[in-house]
């Protein structure tokens, strides 16, 4: 943000604002979902914590971050033009290809929670959690190319 | 990319940590807040931990680097006033963060308690403890002071 600051307009700080705020809030759904899934052991107040973490934390995070991104991308048309750096590339395959990983994991952990109910196995909600865990590795990624910015 | 590149990185990812955390710590707040029996709150604390292990990394990430990054980088000094001011928050957030989990953990020491004396059903004292109005005060005061920071941050006033 700091080498960020040197180059960028004024006028992207809000955004800006709503984008990092927003992968924060999604960071942290992600944290919490992966850390209650993996530590739950079978315990189905944990699981659904996990679950529900993911679903009211992380994707509301995710849009926010997603809006906060394109906002300032259609502000400076660039949305009309190929992406012409490595490190905005990461940022969208990291975004869009994690979104639907995400809601992947979203619709087997519900099943799972619902199965959860009936008393059958938590299988559903462990690919949940191998989900969360490989996408918190891949929005560390994606903030180590947003900062870097490697090209 | 340079050295100071992958500082800024540290810095980035650490506060990422750090604000990750207190969103873990806003959910956990919230989930201890509708139960009174030991069972659920003593359940929370292996998540809480994780919590914990985050909130040190980000916070020793932050502060660590971002000096790093106002001494090493030519165009900011670590006496402008808005790293100044992010100094000054870090240390209130980390302050008031310290003591919502100083409420948060008795209550859930109070669950281990109970737990180990048999006292598995609900309990008044611990739905008081997990309810607690100083824990949720400093919760919420170190995590809009941890906002304030991400501002500073960004708009960086005055330069």
């Amino acid at each position: 943000m700091t080498f960020l600051a040197e180059i960028r307009p004024d006028e992207w700080n809000f955004p800006l604002f709503l984008h990092v705020l927003g992968a924060m809030i999604l960071v942290g759904g992600m944290l919490t979902g992966a850390s209650a899934l993996v530590l739950a052991r079978g315990d189905a107040r944990l699981l659904r914590l996990g679950y529900w973490s993911l679903l009211a934390v992380g994707l509301p995070g995710w849009i926010l971050m997603w809006v906060g991104a394109n906002w300032i991308y259609a502000r400076e048309g660039l949305d009309e033009e190929p992406i012409a750096s490595v490190w905005v590339g990461i940022g969208f395959v990291v975004a869009e290809l994690g979104l639907l990983l995400f809601l992947i994991s979203l619709v087997v952990g519900g099943i799972g929670v619902y199965r959860l109910r009936a008393g059958k196995g938590t299988g559903l909600l462990k690919a949940t959690m191998v989900i969360s865990i490989v996408l918190l590795v891949a929005y560390a990624v994606a903030i180590w190319a947003m900062t870097a910015k490697p090209d | 990319m340079s050295f100071d590149d992958w500082i800024l990185s540290l810095h980035v990812l650490s506060a990422f940590a750090y604000m990750g955390a207190l969103v873990l710590f806003w959910i956990l707040v919230v989930a201890v807040r509708r139960t009174d029996l030991p069972v659920v709150t003593a359940r929370m604390g292996p998540v809480a931990r994780t919590g914990n292990v985050a909130v040190a990394v980000g916070a020793v990430g932050t502060i660590v680097s971002g000096v790093w990054l106002a001494i090493s980088l030519d165009a900011y000094e670590v006496w402008d006033g808005w790293v100044i001011a992010a100094i000054v928050l870090w240390a209130i957030s980390l302050e008031t963060g310290r003591r919502a989990g100083t409420e948060y953990t008795n209550a859930m020491n109070k669950a281990e308690e109970l737990e180990v004396s048999g006292q598995t059903g609900p309990s008044a004292e611990l739905a008081a403890m997990n309810r607690t109005s100083t824990g949720l005060l400093m919760h919420t005061v170190s995590s809009i002071v941890a906002l304030a920071i991400l501002i500073d941050m960004i708009w960086k006033p005055g330069v």
